[in-house]
């Protein structure tokens, strides 16, 4: 009888134990299951969020003209627009699109599309009138000295790459470059609470007058990246 | 045949009277586009309003019936061969017509789903991935260039051609309404296409 006991006790003892160890695998093999079901998700968002950027700002975030222009991302530095899209939530940067999609983006997100288009080095769309060109490639590269205007490249780069919050101009749109430095104060810099880097380029936008900004705007327009490459800094 | 030719010349009188600075030919062209587009262009559903419309957009759309890239059912029936005939001068000349035209608002939307519509295209929904059309359409719906006017078309055409972007029918060559429209609910599109078609 005590015998017995001990084999049926033996038996659910083990069966316990098998259960126990079933139970422990189905718990890893789930919790696998859910996590690999959680990347996917996870990778599925992130498609579909650049895919939402680019139903915007072009295919390959070459920027894009609508009824305003859509600036262009692609080979733009990642801090940059890391920076701008805090700028909008904290009021720095006034734009009422951009500033429903920045508080639809977690800092994930922010990181894996900062580094898409960084990655991406399509060729300026154009449109600028060509015979601004040389005059603006003059302000660019030496700047005004006579009326305290430094050379643009001083700051954004010989190949108008950029550098960290400093953002690449080469490719940028015309239209969105006109747009921009005739507006500076109008649309960055907004936040008095929250100084940023715009402070520096409202004296220099504020010097630079139509003509000038037109032809700047109409250099930098046709700059493509110099290594087939964009230049990004990590 | 006596009746026909006296039908004629009454209908060219007549557009002569309405239009004298255009050529008789121009105005039996324009004659055509009315019979479909309505009086004054002001639409007759499904045709849309032409009035107002973006001449660019209404030259390119005339090239891309010529090249059957615009292949939606009334396209294929219709406008292939109302395009097909019409040369490089006649497609601006009724472009620029059209344009010329003020627009009138078809207003023939659902009110109640005009909120939700208004807010799609002045906004968009970020947190769903849908844009807002207002960037490339305008404030007011009036398009710019070869971005076609959305404002006051009618709702019927309005809402065809949105879920037809998803059918696999195509109005342009490229991106980026393909991608758009195919973010959209049968409910948001019925939404959009109430507002814009009561905005002036």
């Amino acid at each position: 009888m005590r015998s017995l006991n001990s084999i049926q006790i033996g038996r659910t003892t083990r069966r316990a134990r098998f259960a126990f160890l079933a139970a422990g695998i189905l718990t890893f093999a789930l919790a696998g299951a859910v996590s690999a079901q959680h990347r996917i998700s996870l990778s599925g968002d992130i498609q579909a969020k650049i895919s939402y950027c680019k139903d915007c700002h072009g295919v390959s975030a070459q920027g894009f003209n609508g009824y305003y222009p859509i600036p262009r991302l692609a080979g733009q530095q990642p801090e940059y627009i890391e920076n701008q899209l805090r700028a909008f939530i904290e009021h720095r940067r006034t734009n009422n699109i951009m500033f429903n999609v920045a508080h639809s983006l977690s800092p994930a997100m922010i990181n894996t599309l900062t580094a898409h288009f960084a990655s991406l080095n399509p060729p300026p769309i154009g449109g600028a009138p060509r015979q601004l060109v040389a005059t603006g490639r003059k302000i660019f590269e030496d700047g005004m000295p006579e009326v305290n205007i430094a050379a643009c490249a001083a700051c954004h780069g010989p190949e108008a790459t950029g550098s960290g919050q400093i953002p690449r101009l080469a490719g940028q749109l015309y239209p969105y470059m006109i747009k921009t430095l005739s507006n500076w104060d109008k649309e960055r810099g907004r936040n008095p609470t929250v100084p940023d880097a715009a402070a520096i380029m409202s004296p220099v936008a504020h010097s630079l007058n139509k003509s000038q900004i037109e032809a700047v705007a109409a250099f930098v327009s046709t700059l493509r990246s110099p290594r087939g490459t964009p230049n990004t800094v990590q | 045949m006596r009746g026909n030719r006296l039908k004629a010349a009454v209908l060219i009188a007549f557009c002569w009277i309405c239009h004298p600075a255009a050529s008789d030919a121009e105005v039996l062209a324009v004659r055509n586009c009315n019979w479909c587009h309505g009086g004054s262009a002001s639409g007759y559903p499904p045709a849309p309003a032409l009035a107002a419309q973006r001449p660019q957009y209404v030259a390119k759309q005339l090239a891309n019936f010529r090249t059957h890239t615009r292949d939606n059912p009334f396209s294929r029936q219709y406008m292939w061969g109302a395009a097909r005939n019409l040369d490089a001068d006649s497609v601006r000349n009724l472009a620029l017509y059209f344009a010329s035209l003020p627009p009138r608002a078809a207003s023939d939307g659902v009110p109640s789903l005009v909120g939700l519509g208004q807010t799609i295209y002045q906004q968009g929904m970020p947190e769903a991935n849908i844009v807002a059309c207002v960037v490339c359409h305008g404030p007011n719906g009036e398009g710019v260039r070869d971005i076609p006017r959305l404002g006051g078309l009618d709702s019927t055409y309005l809402k065809r051609r949105l879920e037809q972007w998803n059918e696999g029918y195509h109005a342009a060559a490229g991106p980026p309404m393909i991608s758009i429209a195919s973010k959209l609910s049968d409910d948001q599109i019925e939404a959009l296409a109430s507002y814009l078609s009561f905005v002036k």
